[in-house]
């Protein structure tokens, strides 16, 4: 799982603005970290009889001064069985506004990027799963002014 | 002369040929005597605690107050469609994190709302604020809150949906769209408890 971040923040009155592109290649269906702890101990397909989709999400976590705990989900996407498992996407923009709660974004050296999934089922348990690797992302100290997005 | 027990005794005979299944049931209901009528409302009255134990225990193992929900709205497409059963878990110490699927009720509103967590802003202190949206929604919930709240609390939770049943939820929307429905199963059902005989 790779993903490549280019970012930069917008001041705001109240609250920072995160601007995040980003690659995701993933492949979901041969990935491991997910499964074992989950229903499909023994194999390696995450897509099987009783799961009807996949929701997708990229989220940013990461601590500011106001908050110990911050989470964004900044892309989302549904995959349904059938679909094609494998993720390449470039030079995506983030899907949903990535706000702070006050103004902890500028200088934050530490955003992590992490995909997780939804397992959704036919029927039955409603497992959430987070995929392997995960990017860390600083932020710059400085407001973006010109930079249009 | 044989009197047989149960039929007959001690009534006089109902002369002639009145056919039918609604004679017999009329005719069942006055031969019964008092106290297998009083066992029979006994029986009855211990099935529906029962059920009201399992429910309370229920409450009380997830730690929901509603436990087990039915999906109204389409606004999950395609995860969750109108009419399906949600089974929820609200432990305190579970912290809410992005991605999970809660139920939530909007303060003052009845009608709770399974959404997913897209923001979350917790403090050191345990405090949390989130944000939630519908998956098949193109925006997120803050128009569904209330006049002035940007976010919602722990306290707005009913729980976290764990697990799910596709469609058997749809018999309460039908129950609840047609009323009369409701009180021909409950007739239907009464009545099948009451005059219902053990041999």
């Amino acid at each position: 799982l790779r993903k490549n971040v280019e970012d930069f923040t917008g001041p705001r009155e109240r609250s920072d603005l995160g601007f995040v592109t980003f690659d995701i290649t993933a492949d979901i269906l041969n990935g491991k970290n997910g499964l074992q702890t989950f229903r499909n101990k023994n194999s390696l397909i995450i897509f099987d009889w009783n799961v009807k989709q996949l929701f997708l999400y990229l989220s940013a976590e990461y601590s500011t001064k106001n908050n110990a705990l911050n989470q964004v989900v900044l892309w989302d996407k549904i995959m349904l069985r059938g679909d094609n498992p494998r993720l390449s996407l470039k030079d995506m923009k983030s899907k949903y506004f990535f706000f702070d709660d006050g103004n902890g974004l500028k200088g934050n050296r530490n955003i992590t990027l992490t995909l997780s999934w939804n397992v959704v089922p036919n029927a039955g348990i409603l497992p959430l799963v987070t995929g392997s690797g995960h990017v860390s992302v600083p932020f710059p100290d400085t407001y973006e002014t010109t930079k249009s997005y | 002369r044989v009197l047989r027990w149960g039929r007959g005794f001690g009534w006089p005979r109902s002369g002639g040929i009145r056919g039918g299944a609604a004679m017999d049931l009329f005719g069942d209901l006055r031969r019964m005597n008092k106290r297998q009528l009083y066992y029979q409302v006994l029986n009855f009255a211990m099935i529906v605690s029962s059920a009201l134990m399992i429910w309370k225990g229920l409450i009380v193992v997830t730690g929901s107050e509603s436990p087990i929900v039915v999906v109204l709205s389409g606004s999950m497409e395609p995860a969750f469609h109108r009419g399906d059963l949600l089974f929820l878990t609200n432990f305190h110490d579970d912290p809410i994190r992005a991605g999970e699927i809660v139920v939530f009720k909007v303060e003052g509103r009845d009608i709770p709302i399974v959404h997913r967590v897209i923001k979350v802003h917790e403090k050191g202190n345990g405090n949390i604020k989130f944000l939630t949206k519908g998956d098949n929604n193109e925006v997120d919930d803050r128009g569904l809150y209330k006049e002035g709240q940007n976010w919602l609390e722990k306290k707005d939770v009913v729980g976290r949906a764990r697990g799910f049943l596709p469609y058997v939820g749809m018999v309460t929307i039908i129950m609840n769209d047609y009323p009369k429905f409701k009180y021909a199963l409950l007739a239907v059902m009464g009545a099948y408890v009451l005059l219902k005989r053990e041999s």
